[in-house]
């Protein structure tokens, strides 16, 4: 998913326009006989109702579904439904390959997030602080995978993982550092890693170019006066950069984790199918793998809601952790 | 930039920085362009060291990727698939979005509010619940249409591309509605313009830098997506990211790399295309959010 942003207006509009526009708006109706009024709901109800029904039937209903199944067993085809309450939940807790999916799944939130927006900050300080040669080609390149698809990263991070001809065994074969040759993808311990990498090698410069972009709105005068006051670029980074774009990594901090969630399920399921033995399986893939491939659809749906409430709960508890007084410049 | 140029701590700072960008731009540029090259290759070329150049130009691996693995066919499925869903959602998000942004009605909150919650259901936590529903829908149709009609229907997969964008369409498009003056509608409708043209005619060319946004970013999302296509699309007809899941889990088993890295390449070189043309767009629609979001 992509970090939410509200465009900008077009240049020489004033920013006034209040919710109640005159065209239909409460302030004229009074003066329009009813006829008008009523031309009105329809007009609104014509535009509006399009985009609710479908809205509802595939994103409230199925939703909504996601809880309710998740107290029965069901295998998702055969008219036999049983409602069990919270046998499905209870039963989780037993199952050691959840618990494995939870791990891993919190574990890749932790690293990626913390080695993406760490780096995504900090290439995004250095390259709008330093103003370096080439940077649009640097922007342009780092911005590529957040372009291509996950099937297409998946399949290039094989091709730099593959243990005999793949890029990363090879180099350090031809440095002749042999003893660090990994099976990447194939290592019960490291494959989470391998995972995480290839994450924050899709990720990093959507992130870099968001800040890039919030940085480069920070008056320049700020920066001017603190070297003169001997400020240092560290200093200047955490005294004025990171303060003033806070707001805007908040936003982007609550929907990166919830991007992650779903990142981490698309890139197991095309580069390790959850392999070798269930060792990568990530919340979202075992439900999926639950639901459709296995046909235990109720549970599958329980875990469902696991991962609603998880991710609802990270990110409340990120948003509360990181609130702070608003700045303006 | 004032840093004092004379001093070395900065410069050698520089060195560092360019050092840093340049080994990850590499690290992104590499494995990309290696694909490329890669695709060329016979397959005794690859046995052996990866680092080395192809050949000649060994074209057979496309003609492979595109009729043997039908590659080609399954392009126009993505194209088609894609399309459709961008329009769909442009001719529901367009008059909803602005109908939020310009009229006052009741329940008007309601409904701003029940998007914004749709903002955080991604469409993957809830794909099995809406493929379940498709097949039951096709259930209770099968005397009309005894072949199914949902499932294995690409129209249906841009429905609902279309539908699970809706919020995210509808935010962007309402938050640019309202920041342009009430003061040219009022002209038009002074003038003596409809509801509809106003909305159509004036509105929607002044939102043209939204729109563009919005297109950008569904398009990415649909042309990109495999788990709802494979999911919603088990027959024959794929998506060209199915397709090319198929080549990769193939090439796990057989060691048929060429074809893979052909397949890759029609995927990848379209988008990089694409990219490489809009991509000032791009990077300001995501962009321009800034702080003041």
């Amino acid at each position: 998913m992509t970090t939410l942003s509200t465009p900008t207006p077009p240049p020489g509009s004033t920013n006034h326009a209040s919710k109640s526009a005159p065209v239909g708006g409460s302030s004229r109706r009074g003066t329009r006989g009813p006829a008008r009024r009523r031309g009105n709901t329809r007009f609104v109800l014509a535009c509006l109702l399009p985009a609710l029904v479908l809205f509802a039937v595939f994103m409230v209903v199925p939703t909504m579904n996601v809880f309710r199944m998740s107290f029965y067993t069901w295998s998702g085809f055969s008219p036999d439904k049983r409602f069990v309450g919270l046998d499905n939940f209870s039963r989780l807790l037993d199952d050691e390959q959840f618990v494995r999916a939870f791990q891993n799944t919190v574990a890749l939130l932790v690293v990626v997030t913390v080695v993406t927006m760490g780096m995504g900050l900090f290439l995004a300080a250095i390259m709008t602080r330093q103003r370096l040669r080439g940077r649009n080609l640097y922007r342009f390149i780092l911005y590529i995978p957040n372009v291509l698809s996950v099937v297409v990263i998946a399949a290039v991070f094989s091709a730099v993982y593959d243990q005999e001809n793949g890029l990363l065994n090879s180099t350090l074969r031809l440095l002749s550092l042999d003893g660090l040759q990994q099976v990447w993808l194939g290592d019960q311990k490291l494959v989470v890693y391998s995972v995480a990498i290839a994450m924050v090698w899709q990720s990093l410069g959507y992130y870099m170019v968001l800040y890039m972009a919030s940085m480069s709105s920070i008056p320049e005068e700020l920066y001017e006066a603190s070297a003169l006051d001997g400020a240092s670029a560290a200093r200047q980074f955490f005294a004025i950069t990171l303060p003033l774009i806070w707001q805007n990594l908040r936003t982007t901090l609550t929907f990166f984790i919830m991007s992650a969630v779903n990142l981490s399920f698309v890139l197991v399921r095309a580069m390790t199918g959850g392999g070798p033995d269930g060792s990568s399986e990530v919340l979202l893939s075992y439900m999926y793998k639950q639901a459709y491939t296995n046909s235990s659809y109720g549970y599958g749906m329980a875990i469902g809601v696991v991962i609603f409430a998880f991710s609802f709960l990270v990110s409340l508890l990120v948003s509360r952790a990181t609130r702070r007084e608003p700045l303006q410049f | 930039m004032t840093t004092i140029k004379s001093s070395s701590r900065p410069r050698r700072g520089r060195a560092l920085t360019y050092a840093l960008v340049i080994a990850l731009a590499l690290a992104i540029a590499v494995p990309v362009a290696w694909v490329l090259l890669a695709s060329l290759k016979q397959k005794s070329e690859f046995f052996g060291s990866p680092w080395t150049l192809p050949k000649g130009l060994h074209s057979a691996n496309y003609v492979h990727a595109f009729v043997d693995a039908h590659m080609g066919q399954y392009f126009l499925t993505s194209v088609f698939v894609t399309v459709l869903g961008l329009v769909l959602v442009l001719a529901v998000s367009v008059p909803a979005a602005y109908v939020i942004a310009r009229y006052e009605f009741r329940g008007r909150r309601v409904v701003e509010t029940a998007l914004l919650a749709g903002l955080f259901v991604n469409v993957n936590y809830i794909v099995v619940p809406i493929f379940l529903m498709l097949v039951d829908w096709d259930r209770a149709l099968i005397d009309v249409f005894p072949g199914g009609f949902f499932i294995d229907n690409p129209s249906v997969l841009s429905l609902v591309y279309a539908a699970t964008s809706i919020p995210f369409t509808i935010y962007l498009l309402t938050a640019y509605f309202r920041s342009i003056p009430v003061e040219y509608e009022e002209a038009a409708a002074i003038d003596g313009a409809s509801r509809f043209r106003i909305m159509t005619q004036v509105m929607l060319p002044m939102a043209r830098p939204a729109v563009t946004t919005v297109i950008l970013f569904n398009f990415l999302a649909y042309w990109n997506d495999f788990i709802i296509a494979l999911t919603l699309l088990p027959g024959e007809g794929k998506t060209l990211q199915v397709g090319l899941l198929n080549l990769f889990t193939a090439q796990k088993a057989a060691a048929d790399y060429g074809r893979l890295y052909a397949g890759m390449v029609i995927v990848i070189v379209p988008v990089l295309i694409l990219y490489a043309v809009i991509q000032r767009r791009l990077i300001e629609g995501m962009a321009s959010g800034g702080v003041k979001g």
